[in-house]
């Protein structure tokens, strides 16, 4: 239980070394930049559109009340898109998408002797594999998660047109009712601590492949597996401080 | 020149290195033999830094290679050029970029520098104008002749090469031994070939030393590798119907 936990911590030292060649380093990033963001721009914005899209009809379906008015449809989509479902849905989509990636990209170059070469040649492998990673996710999620919003609370107004549930005008006004930026910025706090946990742990598991195809199938599924696991164990730890 | 001073190395319970010295000269091909699992990947793992030895000293030129501090150890390993079994090129680089890559990392040449020196190292393995190609598309000997190319990018000191000729057919194998041979010859690099391959034990073993249950048995040249009379390398050697047969 320990030894996994010593392991991660010291190739988390390794990681956050200063880069061997800042040139090489913001080469990489801008390459981690277009497969771990720009590349997950379709899936999440997809996802977001329905999940508003859903959380709108839901919340129109269950009001009964006729003292409940239908902007509370708007104003539930917004406080859920950006309380929960953008930070943290969207955090576990990445987790399977972008963690197994990690691993199974990292697994390899393990496995092919790849990793061996970068540190025959001098070069600190978790910091030329994994530092680019972790920094684009941090960088790139948070304008994923905001996208993810943007693209929710969209996908709950056009339910509300197409269903004819609630009026433009009321879902508008429940969105702009009672907003407290504080709860974005509280979304964003989860996103990187998210982004973190996604690559660093994935990285973790790629890295210490050992064996063939294999075991490079079984570390992508244990990155995506505990990514998620600390991503919900995160998300309360948080929610209690940042909320409380 | 490289020495292992008495070094040993376990797994565990299991001793694989027992106690080994020995010392690899400049300038030569220098042939490190063995059965699968006596020990001889082990061995040269721990001599380029992959594995640190639990007793023993490794010295590269004198310098202390196992009691180094980081720094210097990188330091070193700028001077080592190490060929993989399976190539161990960057699968998302191209030839070029994979034999720029420790180019761009270590030195402040210009691009049009690294250039001309990517397009010498890859006239040397006669592979020119192959420079776009990804190791995806090349054939195994092909895979091997990067590998070189990158490894001696760096104009290296020590050259390491684990089973160069693992999965080549004997025409590649002779191809990719003489290209190791020359360039040790012609660069006086120290060259260390971790092989089983009895082929490329006759024709470059300029010295060979052979590994048995992780100690070192035998020490010797390709001159006398045939006349031993030491049981284990002879039951080595002659291990197939058609060595026998030829010994007779």
């Amino acid at each position: 239980m320990l030894k996994p936990i010593g392991r991660y911590i010291l190739l988390m030292l390794r990681v956050f070394k200063k880069p061997d060649k800042v040139k090489i380093f913001r080469k990489q990033l801008f390459t981690e930049f277009q497969s771990l963001g720009t590349d997950s721009l379709g899936i999440v914005a997809i996802i977001s559109v329905f999940m508003g899209a859903v959380v709108a009809i839901q919340t129109a379906y269950n009001i009964d009340s006729p003292l409940i008015p239908l902007t509370m449809v708007g104003f539930t989509a917004r406080q859920s898109m950006v309380l929960e479902f953008s930070p943290t849905i969207v955090s576990l989509i990445l987790a399977g998408k972008v963690g197994s990636r990690i691993a199974s990209e990292i697994g390899t170059m393990r496995v092919t002797e790849q990793i061996d070469a970068l540190k025959i040649m001098g070069i600190n492998p978790p910091n030329y594999l994994i530092l680019p990673k972790i920094t684009a996710a941090i960088l790139y999620n948070p304008i994923l998660i905001v996208l993810s919003i943007i693209m929710g609370l969209f996908g709950g107004w056009l339910a509300c047109i197409v269903t004819q549930l609630v009026t433009s005008q009321d879902y508008i006004s429940g969105l702009r009712y009672w907003f407290e930026a504080y709860t974005i910025f509280y979304a964003l706090i989860k996103t990187v601590v998210f982004a973190f946990i996604i690559t660093s742990i994935s990285g973790y598991f790629g890295y210490y492949t050992t064996g063939g195809a294999l075991e490079v199938g079984r570390a992508s599924t244990k990155a995506v597996v505990f990514s998620s696991i600390f991503i919900i164990l995160f998300n309360l730890i948080l929610t209690q401080l940042l909320l409380a | 020149m490289i020495e292992a001073a008495n070094i040993s190395k376990s797994f565990g319970e299991k001793e694989v290195l027992k106690n080994i010295s020995v010392q690899f000269e400049k300038g030569i091909t220098n042939l490190i033999i063995g059965r699968s699992g006596s020990g001889k990947t082990v061995l040269m793992k721990c001599l380029v830094g992959l594995f640190n030895v639990d007793k023993g000293n490794i010295f590269f030129d004198d310098r202390d290679f196992s009691n180094m501090s980081i720094k210097e150890k990188r330091d070193i390993r700028q001077e080592l050029g190490m060929l993989f079994q399976g190539g161990a090129l960057f699968d998302s680089m191209t030839v070029e970029q994979n034999i720029m890559f420790p180019l761009s990392m270590f030195t402040k040449k210009s691009i049009e520098e690294k250039l001309e020196r990517v397009n010498f190292c890859l006239k040397r393995v006669n592979l020119e104008n192959s420079n776009k190609l990804f190791p995806s598309e090349l054939s195994g000997g092909m895979i091997k002749r990067v590998a070189i190319a990158r490894a001696i990018s760096l104009q290296p000191k020590y050259l390491f090469c684990d089973e160069p000729n693992s999965g080549l057919d004997p025409m590649t194998s002779g191809v990719i031994d003489n290209l190791i041979s020359e360039i040790t010859h012609e660069y006086q690099i120290t060259t260390v070939i971790n092989t089983h391959d009895m082929n490329s034990v006759l024709e470059i073993g300029e010295k060979i030393v052979f590994i048995n249950n992780g100690e070192l048995w035998w020490g010797g040249t390709n001159q006398n590798v045939l006349k031993t009379n030491n049981k284990e390398l002879n039951d080595f050697i002659f291990a197939t119907e058609l060595t026998r047969r030829l010994k007779k």
